[in-house]
């Protein structure tokens, strides 16, 4: 079998890396992991920045193409193969895709900050041994609390965030939840609330998450 | 009239959005929400942006929320009209989208506290500053290698990826920060340029 060329560069276990390898595999479409070895410094050597100009993975290839952002990658992957796989992951309309392109912005604009810090807090400042910061976990956790009252809400009257099919928007999601419900005493935050709760049992057991998952514990 | 933008003058996320709206020549009406009353927080509002922020945006029938989310539509609605603000060609939007998206999240958390910061809307001594002049120098430092290369973010053309960034930096030229734009040639230019537009120079005038 010829090699894919899709290449992703950089370990499973980085939650924008698996952001971009859940969205290929709910795409169905066929590529090769890169191992970057970050201990030596791998990401922030010449040939890497080439591909990625601030040092951090993933980076992506496509034919001809380099990109990097795990969002902008998602983005394309979905806009390239509308039909393979999960149909409608980046919407089949353009009002369909202005829902997707809101929900998107609020997990990249409220979701993802809090929830950023406190994976790193919890989960890769005790790994690295480094000091935890108190204080800073107190406050992203209000500040999360307040993302999910919102998300509470709009799951209520709403399948998936977007509307009724899964899509980019809750994909984007994945990651820091599965390490803060999975690796930290924090999961309450999405269990206690019913539809939050149902909304991340649902997507966090779609199969393709199930494998990148598996690939994170590898 | 169809369009609508609720918000304030002031806030950074509105003036994004009514810069596209300028850059695509599309009549809007502007519906002033009370900020000192905090009538952004509270239901009716809350029903348009459940997140109790400005802006949020009609179209006919459609709501939505998130400025970034709203330039998109109109870029994509609007395509026949104004300025290219999204590249058609699938290869040049998808690098497109990777600027946009170094925007989101590098250029505009660095950019933003130093903002607040000026504003005294977060306190910050000079140990706060200086950690965040470093975050928005190194995000500067690899735009001044890009604008070498291509006269705008995305390529030859002005698009989203350089109009996103608007709004910050014509907030942060007038502060000490500007040193940091100004110090980098390709970086100085682009500023001077995408802030010297006409649709950008009309919703400087604009007055609701």
């Amino acid at each position: 079998m010829a090699t894919p060329p899709v290449k992703v560069y950089g370990p499973p276990l980085s939650t924008a890396v698996s952001r971009v390898l859940v969205c290929l595999l709910e795409k169905d479409v066929p590529f090769q992991l890169v191992p970057v070895n970050m201990a030596k410094m791998e990401h922030k050597k010449p040939d890497y920045i080439k591909m990625q100009p601030f040092g951090q993975v993933p980076a992506f290839q496509d034919d001809d193409i380099t990109l990097f952002e795990s969002r902008a990658i998602c983005r394309y992957i979905a806009e390239k193969y509308p039909n393979k796989g999960t149909a409608g992951l980046f919407g089949t309309n353009p009002l369909v895709k202005a829902s997707i392109d809101q929900w998107l912005e609020a997990e990249s604009q409220s979701f993802n900050p809090p929830s950023s810090v406190l994976t790193f807090q919890l989960v890769f400042a005790p790994l690295m041994k480094l000091k935890q910061d108190e204080a800073l976990i107190k406050q992203n956790e209000a500040k999360l609390e307040k993302v999910l009252d919102v998300y509470e809400n709009r799951l209520g009257s709403s399948r998936y965030l977007a509307g009724d099919e899964f899509t980019l928007a809750d994909l984007s999601h994945l990651p820091n939840t599965q390490f803060l419900v999975e690796k930290t005493d924090k999961a309450e935050l999405f269990t206690s609330r019913k539809n939050v709760g149902r909304w991340w049992s649902e997507i966090s057991t779609r199969p393709a998450w199930k494998k990148v998952v598996e690939m994170q514990n590898a | 009239m169809a369009v609508k933008v609720y918000g304030f003058i002031g806030s950074n996320a509105v003036y994004r959005v009514l810069a596209s709206l300028y850059e695509k020549n599309v009549d809007f009406e502007f519906i002033t929400v009370n900020m000192v009353s905090r009538e952004h927080k509270r239901p009716p509002f809350l029903t348009r942006n459940p997140f109790g922020q400005v802006p949020a945006f009609e179209d006919g029938d459609l709501t939505l929320f998130e400025s970034r989310a709203i330039t998109k539509y109109v870029a994509r609605k609007y395509a026949d009209q104004g300025t290219e603000l999204i590249l058609k060609d699938p290869i040049q939007m998808a690098i497109q989208t990777v600027w946009m998206e170094v925007e989101n999240q590098k250029f505009d958390q660095a950019s933003w506290k130093l903002m607040e910061i000026a504003m005294g809307r977060v306190r910050g001594g000079p140990e706060l500053v200086a950690e965040y002049e470093k975050k928005l120098s190194d995000v500067l430092d690899v735009y001044e290698a890009r604008l070498k290369e291509n006269k705008y973010l995305a390529g030859d053309g002005f698009t989203l990826a350089d109009l996103h960034h608007q709004p910050n930096i014509y907030f942060l030229m007038s502060t000490r920060v500007k040193r940091l734009f100004e110090s980098r040639p390709h970086v100085r230019a682009w500023v001077a340029d995408i802030l010297s537009r006409p649709a950008w120079l009309k919703l400087m005038a604009f007055s609701p």
